[in-house]
């Protein structure tokens, strides 16, 4: 018996001792890291977290890594590509572990990166220089650089809407649904393809916040228990254009069945005729395209269908941000990798995304934006965090799939209820959540 | 057995060799010590094993689930039992408990299906191995390549659809497209998985009646259906029983085949989804952690309250 109790007294122990180091942080200091100022004081092997296992399988990122080393020779980096970049980090971020760059996991809440994250700088000094800096500004410093950011819009097949006969975009949603309705009577297409299974497409149409009513400021304004979805706002207009698609019989007949990676092939050869992304999706479909032995140019981009002022507006949303782990060994190389990628790599430009020097023109691929004289909103986040944490109280998810899977549902009668039921049901719970969510 | 316990302490010269006087002192303590320590030993790597991947995670969950951590934060807060409060308030977070029943509804055909086969197959038949082998296959699959394989499968023209229409059967029916359907089509997926394990479990207990049974049984002039209801069922009950309380278990925390086919969309959302979800999409990694010990507690009240009302007899058919 008294055995037992020892064997029971160590393990209890052990156990302790385990949720213990589980939760023990490594004292972090908040030293800036900064870039080196002549590039051979950078040295060191420096651990680079990405999501993108596409380019790091085809050797691009260690291209990138060459070329890095013809001014930083005396860094070595190494690239970490993760399937579930989210999923994984996440897990990471409770240890010290987690590379010395990585894309700052969207889980991370805005207000605990200087606890995770080493400063860059003030946000006086990096605000002009970058777009998109105060996603990742805290207590007036910065703790992420944006790897590009994108506009979001509608990609469509040129070819079968000038087939249906449309060659202007629409400029409203009325108009929009219009075209699909002619496009679905005209021609073979399917007018729109939801990509439901895969979900993620859906959570995009989260971007045009703003583009509606043409203001930077929508996101932010969704901080408080502002009912979202009340007749007029920007998230009413965008998820009714979805649900009247959808209940239009105008998208495909098996949502459930959706398949991302066969959807670019279908846009390409005109089986389906539009899809609601970022302009980050434009180089993919036109690879696509040239696979698949059709024109390339015929892979147009427009933005969401409304208008102020006779003008089209174009919110941009950053995608990942690099940030620089607080526990790094090697913050100097870390913090020159971060500059050197965002300004010197070019990366921005080749996968036809915005860059976030501010100095740096815009990509081809948003060259019918420029031509067509839309207006480029950089969207604020100074409500970010706010806003995040009312999503996941109210368990709505304004970028995660569920809550917009349900509306294609709705929309298509496989879920009962009324949009209206449906909106007044969002907004009850995101108003509750406000009121538990401290500001 | 009587030469190594000679021999054995002649090893050890310490305990043979003594000195006088105090041997009879001495000597059994620390021989039965090493004794009584030896099983110990032998079971420290299997325990440790066990202690770091089942009893800590276990208890580091149960301890989250009186927190408000995110999964993230290095900051968490004690909550007491708020995280209870509220699943046990939110009629919403048990309604998924319905999707369970369409599982629960084909682990009962899934029995059935495997018992027959079970019972069929241990009868002398043609290609009995090969039979056995269909059956068991999908089983050995792994879950995710059954997801994939059957996405295509109940896909817009997919395998279902074009095998009606060799048919004739040209069935226009979006198999995923409404949560009756898509359940229903879920369901079979699993009940096609599992069947392999249950036969095999039926078909064990069914090969270890003794053969005497059976002629016996033939020479009164028993029909197949009569050995059946007489000698097999009774002598497979508590296998049967087994198979129920995995049923019902497993229904209850169905995750992979819906996770991966439907990510939990149009009503396919089991209860493990959504806590899978809660955890990892809107972090909050307390209620969910709460949400899972709620979940172990209904398994283990199911299985408590099962065998209780039908108890583990011994079979005794000789």
């Amino acid at each position: 018996m008294g055995k037992k109790k020892t064997l029971t007294g160590a393990l209890l122990a052990a156990a302790i001792m385990t949720v213990a180091g589980c939760s023990g942080q490594g004292a972090a200091s908040g030293e800036t890291a900064k870039a080196p100022a002549d590039p051979a004081d950078a040295s060191g092997t420096i651990k680079v977290l990405t999501h993108r296992t596409d380019l790091v399988q085809n050797g691009t990122m260690d291209k990138y890594a060459a070329e890095f080393n013809k001014t930083y020779p005396e860094v070595k980096v190494r690239f970490e590509a993760l399937t579930d970049y989210e999923g994984e980090v996440k897990i990471r971020m409770n240890t010290e572990d987690y590379g010395d760059v990585l894309m700052i996991p969207a889980a991370v809440a805005k207000n605990d990166y200087p606890k995770f994250f080493a400063p860059l700088g003030s946000t006086a000094e990096l605000g002009d220089r970058y777009r998109f800096s105060d996603k990742a500004e805290v207590g007036g410093k910065v703790y992420g650089v944006s790897t590009f950011g994108t506009a979001n819009g509608f990609l469509y097949n040129k070819a079968v809407w000038k087939k249906a006969g449309i060659t202007d975009w629409p400029a409203t949603p009325e108009e929009f649904v219009d075209d699909l309705k002619t496009i679905k009577s005209k021609t073979d297409s399917v007018p729109y393809y939801t990509n439901f299974k895969d979900g993620w497409p859906l959570t995009a149409w989260s971007n045009n916040i703003g583009s509606v009513t043409c203001d930077a400021k929508a996101n932010d304004k969704l901080a408080g228990p502002v009912s979202p979805w009340k007749r007029g706002s920007e998230l009413h207009t965008i998820d009714s254009l979805l649900h009247d698609i959808v209940e239009g019989g105008l998208s495909e007949k098996d949502p459930n069945t959706t398949n991302w990676e066969a959807s670019k092939d279908m846009i390409a050869r005109g089986k389906v005729a539009t899809m609601q992304l970022g302009s980050w999706a434009i180089t993919q479909m036109r690879a696509a395209a040239e696979k698949a032995g059709t024109d390339p140019d015929d892979i147009g981009f427009m933005p969401f269908p409304a208008r102020k002022d006779g003008k089209y507006c174009a919110v941009l949303a950053s995608d990942y941000q690099q940030a620089v782990n607080i526990h790094s060994d090697h913050k100097t190389a870390a913090r020159a990798w971060v500059d050197w990628f965002t300004e010197k790599s070019g990366f921005p430009a080749k996968e036809g995304a915005v860059p976030a020097l501010r100095s740096a023109p815009m990509p081809d691929t948003l060259e019918d934006f420029v031509d067509n004289d839309v207006n480029f909103l950089e969207r604020s986040e100074a409500e970010t965090g706010a806003v995040n944490a009312i999503d996941n109280a109210a368990e709505i998810g304004l970028n995660k799939p569920d809550y917009r899977q349900k509306l294609v549902d709705t929309a298509r009668g496989a879920q009962q209820g009324s949009l209206s039921d449906f909106f007044a049901d969002l907004d009850k719970r995101w108003n509750e959540a406000a009121g538990t969510v401290a500001p | 057995m009587t030469e190594t316990t000679h021999t054995a302490p002649a090893k050890v010269p310490r305990a043979t060799a003594p000195p006088p006087g105090t041997a009879h002192r001495s000597s059994p303590p620390r021989g039965s010590a090493l004794r009584r320590v030896t099983p110990w030993l032998f079971l420290a790597v299997p325990l440790a094993l066990l202690v770091t991947f089942t009893y800590v995670p276990v208890g580091n969950m149960i301890y989250y689930s009186f927190t408000d951590w995110d999964g993230v934060s290095p900051d968490r807060n004690f909550t007491g039992l708020d995280n209870y409060e509220q699943i046990f308030t939110r009629p919403e977070l048990f309604r998924v408990f319905f999707v369970s029943f369409y599982y629960l509804a084909a682990s009962a055909v899934q029995i059935v299906i495997a018992l027959y086969f079970a019972t069929v197959l241990s009868f002398n038949l043609r290609f009995r191995n090969l039979f056995k082998g269909i059956l068991f296959f999908p089983y050995l699959i792994n879950g995710v390549a059954i997801g994939f394989v059957f996405l295509y499968f109940f896909q817009d023209g997919g395998t279902l659809d074009s095998v009606l229409s060799w048919f004739g059967a040209d069935s226009d029916h979006a198999w995923l497209g409404d949560p009756v359907s898509a359940n229903t089509s879920l369901a079979g997926v699993s009940v096609w998985r599992f069947t392999g394990l249950n036969f095999v479990l039926f078909l064990g207990a069914i090969q270890s009646i003794p053969a005497e049974l059976y002629e016996a049984a033939q020479l009164d002039g028993a029909t197949r259906w009569q050995q059946f209801r007489h000698i097999i069922a009774p002598s497979i009950r508590p296998v049967v029983s087994l198979s129920v309380i995995l049923a019902i278990s497993g229904s209850l925390a169905v995750f992979e085949i819906p996770y991966i086919m439907t990510g939990g969309a149009t009503g396919t959302t089991t209860f493990v989804i959504q806590t899978v979800k809660l955890a990892f999409q809107f972090n909050k990694t307390g209620l969910a952690s709460a949400a899972a010990v709620v979940l172990l507690l209904i398994i283990l009240l199911i299985t408590w309250i099962q065998r209780r009302l039908v108890p583990d007899e011994k079979v005794d058919l000789v």
